[in-house]
């Protein structure tokens, strides 16, 4: 294999999956080399069961995940990387910062366990990057919804992840947090360089982030 | 009453002392299984766990004669594991204040872990998962955020076993019976004063003191529970 197609391989998506709990039953396939791709579909289509799969929260029945050149699942091959040590960013529907613990010790929460050599994100960066620094020493409850999203992104980042997950950051927040909220987004998206996963059902939302637009679910609009 | 404290005899004293003594020894030896049995029935879905939930509850509905009984077959001078500890260990239950823990601990044990049980049922899995996702591996998960977010139902559950150790009477009595000063508890001296004419004075003044340490266990308990109740509801 040659220098180019390691490059190629390195970057971009390819995920081809079974997943199965109870009664539900959903398969997806998703091949993009774009760096920052979009998953739209109605509520109830899988999506953030995609997420969690992709994270190593869900295992999969059948199938591959294989995302920067990283193969994160593979069934046939009997890889299956715990979700602690796929270096997956994930940012949360609902935020899921740590209620026992403040501001500054949930962003830093996932900076102790990466290796310094990955380190590419550092705290006084990623707090100017998403405006927390006056929320530092405070606690998680009186947060509002769109500084709690932030929070996440900046938890998620500092934990130095490979790729990041955003799981509809914007739809707790009412239209005026969204329009808060979305440039702190495309600035993680232009200023982190990371391959990312955005699911929303929101297609203008979509637009502003994603180069690449894949629909789950298959029902037609 | 010729000498003592606040009305209190010596032997009263004693026994109070050594109860308090047993109990807190009981709770600290069973709280890391507690932990881990709470955590294993809360978290965890393996096969065979329907029987460690009824043998964990076991204790709670056998006679406590029998669990006695049973302790002293296993733990005694002649039982295979009394026997395994003595020669290896040194280590010596029969007749002994730690035979009165061990019973203690046994009968506070259901109690306990269920007790941790529900305040792990209670943090929400998803802080779990997301802490995974930040690279936690499954113990610093446990130590960093279930733990944390657990810990006044966990105590609660200490405080319970505590309670029911400092009250034990049957299986502790059948195991080590009733020896002034070592194995004689707060309820083995409340019985052995009643099987003495003249001493309903002291009978009385003891069970007090039972009362008392129980009520302000359980207080502690349930104040502990309602701490972690408006705690998770943020």
């Amino acid at each position: 294999m040659n220098a180019n197609a390691a490059d190629a391989d390195a970057r971009g998506f390819d995920i081809d999956i079974e997943l199965r709990r109870g009664s539900f039953r959903r398969a997806f396939a998703i091949r993009s080399q774009a760096r920052v791709i979009a998953v739209v579909g109605d509520s109830g289509a899988g999506k953030t069961s995609l997420l969690h799969a992709i994270a190593g929260l869900l295992r999969p029945t059948r199938g591959r995940i294989v995302v920067a050149g990283e193969t994160l699942f593979d069934r046939e091959r009997r890889i299956d990387l715990p979700a602690h040590r796929r270096r997956i960013g994930y940012v949360f529907q609902d935020a899921r910062l740590f209620p026992h613990l403040d501001v500054r010790a949930n962003l830093l929460y996932g900076l102790r366990g990466a290796a310094a050599r990955e380190r590419r994100f550092e705290p006084a960066d990623i707090v100017e990057l998403l405006g927390v620094g006056h929320l530092l020493a405070r606690g998680t409850a009186g947060l509002s919804g769109g500084e709690m999203q932030r929070v996440a992104l900046g938890r998620a980042l500092l934990s130095q992840p490979r790729i990041l997950l955003l799981d509809e950051p914007l739809s707790m927040l009412d239209m005026n947090r969204r329009d808060e909220l979305l440039p702190y987004l495309q600035r993680v998206r232009e200023e982190s360089g990371l391959p990312m996963i955005y699911v929303s059902h929101y297609p203008e939302e979509v637009r502003r982030i994603a180069e690449d637009v894949h629909r789950v679910g298959g029902s037609e609009e | 009453m010729s000498s003592g404290f606040a009305g209190f005899s010596d032997a009263e004293l004693t026994a109070i002392a050594l109860s308090l003594k047993v109990a807190a020894a009981a709770t600290a030896c069973s709280l890391p299984f507690g932990v881990a049995v709470g955590w294993l029935l809360a978290r965890k879905r393996f096969p065979g766990k329907l029987l460690v939930d009824t043998l964990m509850y076991l204790p709670l509905v056998l006679p406590p004669v029998v669990t006695g009984y049973a302790l002293l077959l296993g733990f005694g001078t002649q039982g295979p594991i009394g026997r395994f500890l003595s020669e290896h260990f040194g280590i010596v239950f029969a007749f002994r204040w730690t035979g009165a823990a061990l019973a203690s601990a046994i009968m506070g044990f259901p109690l306990m872990a269920r007790a941790i049980r529900l305040s792990i049922e209670a943090v929400d899995p998803r802080l779990e998962q997301a802490a995974s996702t930040l690279g936690a591996n499954p113990w610093r998960v446990f130590f960093g955020v279930t733990l944390p977010l657990a810990w006044p139902g966990l105590l609660a559950g200490a405080v319970l076993c505590f309670a029911k150790a400092l009250g034990e009477f049957g299986a502790t009595i059948t195991f080590v019976s009733n020896i002034a000063g070592e194995t004689q508890t707060l309820s083995s001296a409340i019985w052995g004063l009643m099987q003495t004419p003249g001493a309903e004075s002291g009978v009385l003044r003891l069970a007090l003191v039972a009362v008392a340490l129980s009520f302000a266990a359980v207080f502690a308990s349930e104040w502990l529970v309602q701490r972690q109740r408006a705690g998770t509801q943020r």
